[in-house]
C-alpha cells in the first residue's frame, strides 16, 4: 500500500498555486495592471488575499495612493506589500516636508527603485507598478521587479 | 494542528481555539488556553510554533500594558493590530516568530473588529477568519452561514456548529475548545457544555 506523504500533493493535486519549488512571490497571490491613455492613467488590482491555495479574503486591495496624482500597485508577499507601502508613505511625507512640494512620479519611481535595491541580498518580495500624472498632466508608468 | 477561529457580531467579537498541545504524535495537554487577554478590551488567539506563541503574545501583552502606564490610555484595536504586525514583520528577516494570530477587540467608536495575521506579517481586517486545518472547515461554514450583526446567541450557536464540524470531519478528533468574547463590558470566557463539542 502506498501512502502519500506530501501534503502539497494531497490537498492541491494540480499544485498550480504553490509548491516548495515555487517563488514566495506567489504565496499570497495577486496581480496589478496599469495603463496610460490621453492625459490619463488607470491602475487596478485584484482583491484576493490567499495563503497558497486557500482564499482568506476578497477585499485586499493592492493599489495605494501616494499623492493625488500618483498611485502605486504592489504585488507579491502580502506582508511586504504592507511594509513597503508604509515605508513609501513615510518617505513621501518626509520628502514633502523637506522639499515643500509633492513628489513627481519620476522621482518617486527612482526612490522606490533605490529602496528595493537597498535590499539586494535579502529583498522585499514585491514587484511594484507606478502610475501617475506629471506636472503637465503627462502620463507616467513604470514597472519594477523585486530588486 | 491548532484550530483558531474568530468572528464579529452585533457589538461583540468571538474567538475560539482548541485546547490540545501536541509533540509529534503525543497529546501532551488537553486544557491549554491559547487565547490571551491583551487588555480589558482585546483578545489575541495565537497558534503556531510553541515557544514563539507564548513568548510573542506575552511580549505584546506586556508592551501594551507599558504603553497604558506611560501614556495613561489604552491602545485601540487598530493600533494594537498594527503594533503586532510591525513586530512580526520586523522579526521576519532577523528571528522570525512563527505565530499565526487572530486579534479581536471592541472599541467604543468603532465597535467590534477582527484582525487576521499570519506569521509572515500579512494582516487584514475581516469579519471572520481562522488559522490551521480547522479554519478550512470553519471558514467554509462561515462563508455560508455568517451574516452581519448576529446576536451573541446566534454567534455562539454558529461557533458550536463549527466545533461539531471540526470534530466530525477533521482527521484528528476529540478537540475541545476555549471560547471567549469581547464586547462593551470587556472580556470573558464562555462556558460551553462538555457534551456540546464532541462529535
Amino acid at each position: 500500500t502506498i501512502v502519500q506523504q506530501s501534503t502539497v500533493v494531497k490537498f492541491a493535486p494540480h499544485s498550480i498555486f504553490y509548491s516548495s519549488t515555487m517563488s514566495i512571490l506567489q504565496y499570497n497571490g495577486g496581480a496589478v495592471i496599469a495603463m496610460a491613455g490621453d492625459n490619463c492613467v488607470g491602475i487596478c488590482s485584484d482583491l484576493r488575499l490567499g495563503v497558497q491555495a486557500q482564499t482568506v479574503a476578497m477585499d485586499f486591495e493592492k493599489v495605494f495612493p501616494v499623492t493625488e496624482k500618483l498611485y502605486i500597485g504592489l504585488t507579491g508577499l502580502a506582508s511586504d506589500v504592507l511594509s513597503v507601502n508604509q515605508l513609501l508613505n513615510f518617505k513621501t511625507k518626509l520628502y514633502k516636508l523637506r522639499e515643500n512640494r509633492e513628489i513627481k512620479p519620476e522621482a518617486f519611481s527612482a526612490m522606490l527603485s533605490s529602496l528595493l535595491y537597498e535590499k539586494r541580498f535579502g529583498p522585499w518580495f514585491t514587484e511594484p507598478v507606478v502610475a501617475g500624472l506629471g506636472e503637465d498632466g503627462k502620463p507616467f508608468l513604470s514597472g519594477l521587479d523585486l530588486i | 494542528m491548532d484550530h483558531l477561529i474568530g468572528l464579529v457580531g452585533d457589538g461583540y467579537a468571538l474567538v475560539a481555539a482548541d485546547r490540545k498541545v501536541a509533540h509529534s504524535i503525543i497529546a501532551v495537554k488537553h486544557d491549554e488556553d491559547k487565547i490571551l487577554k491583551l487588555d480589558g478590551s482585546k483578545l489575541l488567539g495565537c497558534v503556531g510554533e510553541l515557544g514563539d506563541t507564548k513568548n510573542f503574545s506575552e511580549f505584546i501583552q506586556k508592551n501594551m500594558a507599558l504603553y497604558a502606564l506611560q501614556n495613561g490610555t489604552e491602545l485601540s484595536t487598530h493600533a494594537a493590530a498594527h503594533f503586532i504586525r510591525g513586530e512580526i514583520s520586523y522579526a521576519l528577516r532577523r528571528s522570525p516568530k512563527l505565530c499565526n494570530m487572530v486579534l479581536v477587540g471592541y472599541d467604543k467608536d468603532v465597535g467590534p473588529s477582527l484582525y487576521h495575521t499570519d506569521y509572515l506579517g500579512g494582516m487584514h481586517k475581516m469579519n471572520f477568519g481562522g488559522h490551521g486545518y480547522g479554519s478550512f472547515f470553519a471558514v467554509s461554514l462561515l462563508d455560508r452561514l455568517w451574516k452581519p450583526n448576529m446576536s451573541l446567541d446566534e454567534g455562539i450557536a454558529l461557533m458550536k456548529q463549527v466545533f461539531v464540524e471540526i470534530n466530525t470531519r477533521f482527521l484528528v478528533g476529540g478537540s475541545t475548545f476555549t471560547l471567549k468574547v469581547v464586547d462593551k463590558d470587556g472580556v470573558r470566557t464562555i462556558d460551553l457544555g462538555d457534551d456540546e463539542m464532541k462529535a
